[in-house]
């Protein structure tokens, strides 16, 4: 698929008034609003279009999946260090629309943290190039960066070009049996000291630690913190990848909350809290004990919201998947959404119900 | 010079009469006399004077300025400390100051959170003060950080020798708060990893105080290592030092810093700050490292041999944090010291791939004869972000206008090596040229339609870092096809 049948496809919809459902690995079809209009299939937009290591950036269009793109980063011993997910047939488009990082988050940053650039088919089928392959550019609007997360709201994400990372020279993981307020009092210690950490875990009584870094620092770190805090050293890869992936048990259920709030946040103590991530800054709760007004407005009194992350249809089409935005924040939404699709034909109700 | 003189026809008794009802009288200045400090910020080839000079010591009297500005229809230049070098914060002849120097407190230090909340009118070295205590610190550090203001850093996305690991300002804030053009106040960015919605923390940062003015910021803070050690290295050919760059990103290495001077620079800045610089190289790196002790020692080692084998003739590692502060102390003075050796200057600020380094400074070589005029060379060579130092003397009859040519075709040439022509002073005045020479008409457009989103009248900043594409059809750069312009609903400012 070219970039000119994508252009065509976007003009005849935008002809006809026809809404349009942007999608290509299908890997996230469970996140956000509902899925409405035509499929607009960008899978076979594909393939890497520069890699250069030594500039850190890798472009690719928007039906690559991660794993083409990750292999060719491994190969000169780089890595797209936000960790994306998967979720089976993630493709480079979809990660960058979703916004969703891994455990590295914490670390490195997340998915906006390393767009550079982007080419975008806007909803009246016109091509833009926004950012570029530099890592300092600040001409302009930061149009690629505010597509990070927008869900195809605003375009096709027909290419990107991502700042990518060389991958530490060493990691360990450790293992600590904490509670939930032990757990959240150390990651916020820990996180004010100059330590390698890349990731974190919560769940059930045990706290996991990964280290990455130069050897040095790890085997220190590693030493240090098993000594004083009674860490176990365990191998963490299977670890991490279920945690990136949620296939660990802690993700299981009908219905899943996803929590982004200030690290400091004390333990909610709601039931069904399935894990913590990123040093307290998320977190996770499965089962729908909690009636969903009652978590959105914990989430907010604490300074962050609550995303309905994986639950069913009807649940999804009454409560929302977004936190609500304050009205003039809406507005300028509206706005926004109205500059790049006109026609409001673009993943229509995918953010939010009002555009 | 085009801006919207001819759009904006304000009543200057009129306002003057409206600014008084806000503000004390030691908060507003409108006298000629009072004015001439604000007519340029670090650009200072460019000045205007404004109307007014407001300054506000509160949120609701910067809601009621921008409201009242916005019902007589009057232009809005947000200010900070002023060091900005592309002219952002230029006055408007129609329009009003609104300086935000007064906005300086740090509201708070969260050592366990790890972020500081603080004014815009903070200095951007202030916080790293404040937080210093804790172990903790604000990464971003503009050359200026000692005078610059959090404000400014916002809405230039400003960066620094730190930003190759560290990221730029866009990296390290969580939150705004902005007060738009309209009077309505709304904070965007949260203190948790993200916020519902669009990410318009990342558009409102570096968007050049085109869409609301901030009235507070928040920051990340992160903790301080524990050593920082530095190594110099000389090469005898500049590309030589380009490829021993390449060389340690590709080894897996992302140093603290990593920036470059040519034998220009070197000489110029020696004898100043003595800082012991090979005076024979063609061009030296300073290569920094951070973090454990051990971790350091780890990398420090392997630079070395990377810088080893790439040919450097000299390598030198800083042995007590005096010396590692004198190697620095060259490169951070290197502004100053180039002013020493010339009666002007002109710092441009482009951005090009690494590869391309040696092909840009022979380029920039060949200007400097086709202008007639010198070139000293400092740069980021870690992200590719060049400071060329234009010497001119503007006394002398034709001098600036070589020196404003040189430095225009030293930012196009960045665009077509695959770079930027800003990487961190942002476009304000000076560069808006050349924005026309990065996009196409239909990405300017796109811009235009994201400002009207924001500042449907066009009052904030007008004429600054979005050119109109009447002006781009003007520089030669768009073909406007029998004189009609695109969306002509879109004011053109």
């Amino acid at each position: 698929m070219r970039l000119s049948d994508l252009v065509a496809e976007m003009i005849g919809a935008a002809a006809n008034n026809e809404p349009l459902r942007i999608r290509a690995g299908g890997s996230k079809d469970f996140y956000g609003g509902m899925l409405a209009g035509k499929l607009l299939d960008v899978s076979a937009h594909r393939g890497i279009v520069a890699y250069e290591p030594t500039e850190l950036y890798v472009t690719a269009r928007c039906g690559t999946p991660l794993v083409e793109i990750e292999a060719a980063l491994a190969e000169c011993g780089q890595m797209l260090a936000f960790e994306p997910p998967h979720f089976g047939r993630a493709t480079l488009g979809g990660c960058v629309a979703a916004g969703l990082a891994g455990p590295r988050r914490q670390q490195a940053g997340g998915v906006r943290d390393f767009v550079l650039g982007v080419k975008l088919v806007d909803g009246r089928g016109l091509v833009h190039d926004f950012g570029g392959q530099v890592m300092k550019n600040v001409a302009g609007y930061d149009v690629s960066r505010l597509l990070a997360g927008s869900l195809g709201t605003l375009g096709v994400l027909a290419e990107v070009t991502l700042k990518v990372l060389p991958r530490p020279r060493a990691e360990q993981t450790l293992r600590f049996d904490l509670d939930e307020g032990a757990a959240l009092a150390l990651l916020n210690e820990w996180g004010g000291q100059p330590l390698p950490v890349s990731a974190s875990f919560w769940s059930a009584g045990q706290l996991w630690l990964r280290l990455s870094g130069a050897q040095a620092a790890v085997a220190s770190a590693v030493a240090r913190l098993a000594d004083q805090f009674g860490g176990q050293t365990v191998d963490g890869e299977k670890h991490w990848i279920s945690v990136r992936e949620q296939t660990h048990p802690a993700f299981a259920g009908t219905c899943l909350w996803r929590l982004a709030l200030p690290t400091t946040t004390p333990a909610l103590g709601l039931d069904g809290l399935g894990a913590i991530e990123w040093g307290g800054g998320l977190r996770w709760y499965a089962g729908d004990a909690v009636p969903a007004a009652v978590l959105r407005e914990r989430a907010e009194q604490a300074g962050g919201h609550a995303v309905l992350y994986r639950a069913p249809e009807s649940l999804r089409c009454l409560e929302g998947a977004f936190a609500p935005l304050a009205p003039p924040l809406l507005a300028l939404h509206r706005r926004l959404k109205k500059s790049f699709d006109p026609q409001g034909i673009l993943n229509p109700g995918r953010l939010y119900a009002e555009f | 010079m085009e801006t919207a003189e001819n759009t904006f026809q304000t009543d200057r008794k009129a306002l003057a009469e409206r600014l008084k009802a806000i503000l004390p009288a030691h908060c507003l200045l409108v006298d000629d006399e009072d004015l001439r400090p604000y007519e340029c910020d670090g650009l200072t080839a460019y000045r205007e004077l404004p109307l007014a000079v407001c300054l506000p010591e509160s949120e609701a009297q910067v809601v009621d300025i921008l409201w009242t500005c916005h019902q007589l229809g009057v232009p809005v230049v947000a200010r900070g400390a002023g060091t900005g070098l592309s002219g952002g914060a230029m006055p408007h002849a129609q329009g009003v100051v609104l300086s935000m120097a007064r906005f300086n407190r740090i509201l708070r230090v969260d050592r366990l959170a790890r972020l500081a909340v603080v004014q815009p009118g903070v200095r951007n070295l202030a916080v790293s003060e404040a937080a210093a205590p804790y172990g903790l610190y604000y990464a971003p550090d503009p050359s200026s950080q000692i005078a610059c203001t959090l404000g400014g850093n916002v809405a230039e996305n400003s960066g620094g020798v730190h930003c190759l690991k560290y990221g730029l300002t866009v990296h390290n804030i969580l939150r705004i708060r902005v007060v738009s053009i309209e009077g309505e106040v709304f904070e965007i960015g949260s203190e948790a990893p993200d916020a519902p919605g669009y990410d318009l923390l990342a558009l409102l940062i570096g968007s050049e105080g085109m869409l609301g003015v901030v009235t507070e910021v928040t920051v990340k803070l992160v903790p301080k290592p524990a050593l920082a050690q530095v190594v110099m290295a000389s090469f005898d050919q500049v590309g030589k030092a380009g490829e021993a760059v390449a060389a340690i990103i590709a080894a897996g290495i992302i140093p603290a810093g990593l920036e470059m001077m040519d034998k220009p620079a070197t000489a110029a800045v020696e004898p100043y700050v003595k800082a012991g610089y090979d005076l024979a190289a063609a061009a030296i790196l300073l290569c920094e490292s951070d973090g454990t002790p051990e971790e350091v020692a780890e990398e420090i080692s392997r630079v070395t041999a990377v810088l080893t084998a790439a040919g450097a003739r000299d390598i030198r590692v800083s042995q007590s944090e005096a010396e590692r502060l004198r190697f620095w102390a060259g490169r951070k003075a290197a502004f100053p010291a180039v002013g020493r050796i010339t009666p002007d200057y002109y710092c441009m600020d482009g951005t090009i791939p690494r590869k391309r380094l040696a092909e840009m400074l022979a380029a920039i070589a060949a200007m400097e004869k086709k202008y007639k005029l010198r070139c000293a060379n400092v740069f980021h060579a870690g992200d590719g972000n060049l400071h060329p130092l234009i010497m001119y003397d503007a006394a002398k009859p034709g001098e600036w206008t070589r020196a404003e040519a040189f430095g225009a075709e030293i930012l196009e040439l960045s665009v077509r090596l695959g770079g930027s022509i800003t990487g961190e002073h942002g476009v304000g005045i000076e560069k808006i040229n050349q924005m026309c020479v990065q996009y196409k008409t239909r990405e300017l457009e796109v811009f235009h339609r994201i400002k009207a989103a924001f500042d449907e009248r066009g009052l904030l900043n007008p004429g600054k870092a979005v050119p109109s594409l009447h002006r781009c059809a003007e520089y030669g750069q768009m073909h406007v096809h029998h004189g009609e312009l695109k969306f002509p609903e879109l004011e053109r400012f």
